[in-house]
């Protein structure tokens, strides 16, 4: 078959990636526009830079994203570390008690609808806290313990499907030569696995920075995270400070997807030179 | 790649504390979580804080009574407005998978098909906009499909129409976000998949005389069956519960169980009625989940 005639395919494709992209690219044009209007295009005084002045100076949202930063840091290094060993445990050890258990709760939370983990999680430390006072009353602890849960399983998928990928040869060999198992998951496996623990990191990061309905049933007052604050805005309407607030995020989203793609692709050539 | 020789051999003692801390975190935050929902979902509604009642209770001296309480799920039958809320939300998520597939299979072939330069750029442009906000991108939306919004602006400066559609807060609206949300998660394992095929049997067929469109529906669809399943249950089982979307786009009227949820939950302080809508949303995921996962399996198993 000649694939480069297939015209069928590449409207499809094209059509596809408008439909991903239209949306995104109007908050970008928008949030330069200086009409409060937002979708009306204020052609006499824009561009203008006036929303991106007033996003600065909203207390409010620059105390969310403080908050949501911080959760996100946490949560993105616990996962890392729990998602990590699992993904190391379901890939190398092939029999152990609870495998099938382990596999299982790994699995489900990446398809569990948030209302359900969210409203459990809460339920739980409400009952924790009856039977042993902790967690003394909700915020930045419990919204970190439910953002690790989900987390977690990503960076486990992600871990797994990349030790699956290469062979147990490297590990072996620096056992034979006498190597403790726990040397030899620092000096070999960690090494070869580190661009997935990267990407979990990274992915567990966004996820937690963008998770508006596991946050809500865990913080408590005062600790309103940024999808919070959107949500509330949002359902009020439109504002252009929402559209400043979306294209920061795609530019720090872009240079960081960007980079790591190209620090990757980098990488796996070196690998190639040296096999 | 199964480990063998010494690998197999590490003592118990280290293998069981690499999985011994995820599976104590999950087992308590993923799955003691459940047991306490379905606990709840059997006790009386309380206004206390928290606004429930214990399910045991000391009656006398020593005895202690179980109050096993079934009028949250009587009541969930008895109101029409569960039933259809579940009704409707298989539907939303029926639908939205369907358009999904539609949208997504093309993409995902030609991707896998694309020469491997343009392959990693095009993979990049999918996995871009999962990685920002869901809530923005759906937020987006508002500002497309308002009356005042771009796409009827659009339309009216051309002159295709005169007075401004409405598409905000419709079920249209709403199916868009739903689809718009979870193309990538149906795009990314179908690729995975198509990404493996040999294409020289499509070749082999039309040497044989088979049709484009006959070789495809011969060879390429029934090869991709596990990463057409895959897809379509990653968008299919979180979309059933969806909140942000229909709570965005679909208007008061949009009836999704996860919406239910929510209000049941944070405008009633109802949490018993919410523990009952949450453990039989559950029970009608659960046999999709474990399909998944054995779809998952079947896959991982075949790539080896």
């Amino acid at each position: 078959m000649n694939y480069r005639s297939s015209y069928f395919i590449l409207t499809c494709l094209g059509l596809g990636f408008a439909f991903l992209y239209i949306p995104i690219l109007s908050m970008v044009v928008f949030s330069f526009n200086a009409s409060k209007l937002v979708t009306v295009w204020d052609a006499a005084n824009s561009p203008t830079l006036k929303w991106y002045v007033a996003l600065l100076n909203n207390e409010e949202i620059l105390d969310a994203a403080w908050i949501s930063l911080k959760v996100a840091l946490i949560n993105a290094s616990g996962s890392a570390i729990l998602g990590t060993l699992a993904g190391f445990g379901l890939a190398r050890f092939t029999q152990f008690r609870g495998r099938f258990t382990l596999n299982a709760m790994t699995t489900a939370p990446l398809v569990m609808p948030e209302v359900i983990t969210g409203l459990s999680l809460l339920l739980l430390f409400v009952a924790l806290e009856q039977l042993i006072g902790w967690p003394a009353g909700r915020g930045i602890t419990t919204m970190t313990i439910g953002h690790m849960t989900f987390s977690m399983a990503y960076v486990t998928v992600i871990v797994n499907s990349r030790l699956a990928s290469f062979d147990t040869a490297l590990e072996e060999a620096a056992m034979d030569l006498g190597a403790r198992p726990l040397k030899v998951f620092f000096v070999i496996t960690l090494p070869i696995i580190f661009p997935a623990v990267l990407s979990g990191w990274l992915l567990a990061f966004t996820l937690s920075w963008d998770d508006l309905v596991i946050s809500s049933f865990t913080s408590g007052p005062g600790s309103s995270t940024l999808p919070m604050v959107v949500f509330s805005k949002v359902r009020l309407g439109v504002s252009p400070e929402i559209n400043v607030l979306a294209t920061i995020t795609l530019a720090v989203v872009t240079t960081m997807i960007v980079g790591v793609s190209l620090w990757m692709a980098r990488r796996a050539r070196l690998d190639k030179l040296a096999a | 790649m199964r480990p063998t020789g010494r690998l197999r051999r590490v003592g118990i003692t280290g293998r069981g504390l690499v999985v011994a801390l995820p599976y104590m975190w999950l087992m308590l935050f993923f799955v003691v979580p459940f047991v306490i929902v379905l606990k709840i979902s059997f006790s009386d509604i309380d206004l206390a804080i928290p606004p429930y009642k214990p399910l045991l209770e000391w009656v006398g001296k020593n005895s202690l009574a179980i109050k096993v309480n079934f009028n949250n799920y009587a009541f969930l039958f008895t109101d029409s407005l569960y039933l259809r809320a579940f009704a409707n939300s298989i539907k939303v998520a029926f639908v939205s998978t369907l358009w999904c597939l539609a949208i997504g299979y093309p993409m995902a072939y030609g991707i896998a098909r694309a020469k491997p330069a343009t392959r990693n750029v095009l993979l990049l442009l999918v996995i871009l906009p999962f990685w920002t906000s869901l809530l923005l991108r759906v937020y987006a939306w508002i500002g497309l499909l308002k009356a005042n919004g771009v796409i009827n602006n659009v339309l009216q400066s051309l002159g295709i129409i005169h007075e401004p559609l409405t598409m905000l807060y419709t079920p249209f609206a709403m199916y868009v976000g739903i689809v718009y949300s979870y193309l990538p998660f149906l795009v990314l394992p179908l690729y995975a998949n198509l990404e493996k095929m040999d294409w020289q049997l499509l070749e082999a067929a039309e040497d044989l005389g088979c049709r484009p469109w006959q070789a495809f529906y011969k060879i390429t669809l029934p090869l991709s069956r596990n990463g057409i399943l895959a897809g379509s249950m990653l968008v299919f089982i979180p979309a059933v519960g969806e909140f942000v979307i229909p709570a965005l786009l679909g208007g008061p009227n949009a009836l999704m169980i996860g919406r239910v949820l929510w209000d049941e939950f944070f405008s009633n302080r109802a949490w018993p009625v919410a523990s009952a809508v949450a453990i039989l949303l559950l029970l009608l995921l659960v046999p999709f989940m474990m399909w998944y996962q054995s779809v998952q399996a079947r896959e991982s198993a075949g790539a080896r």
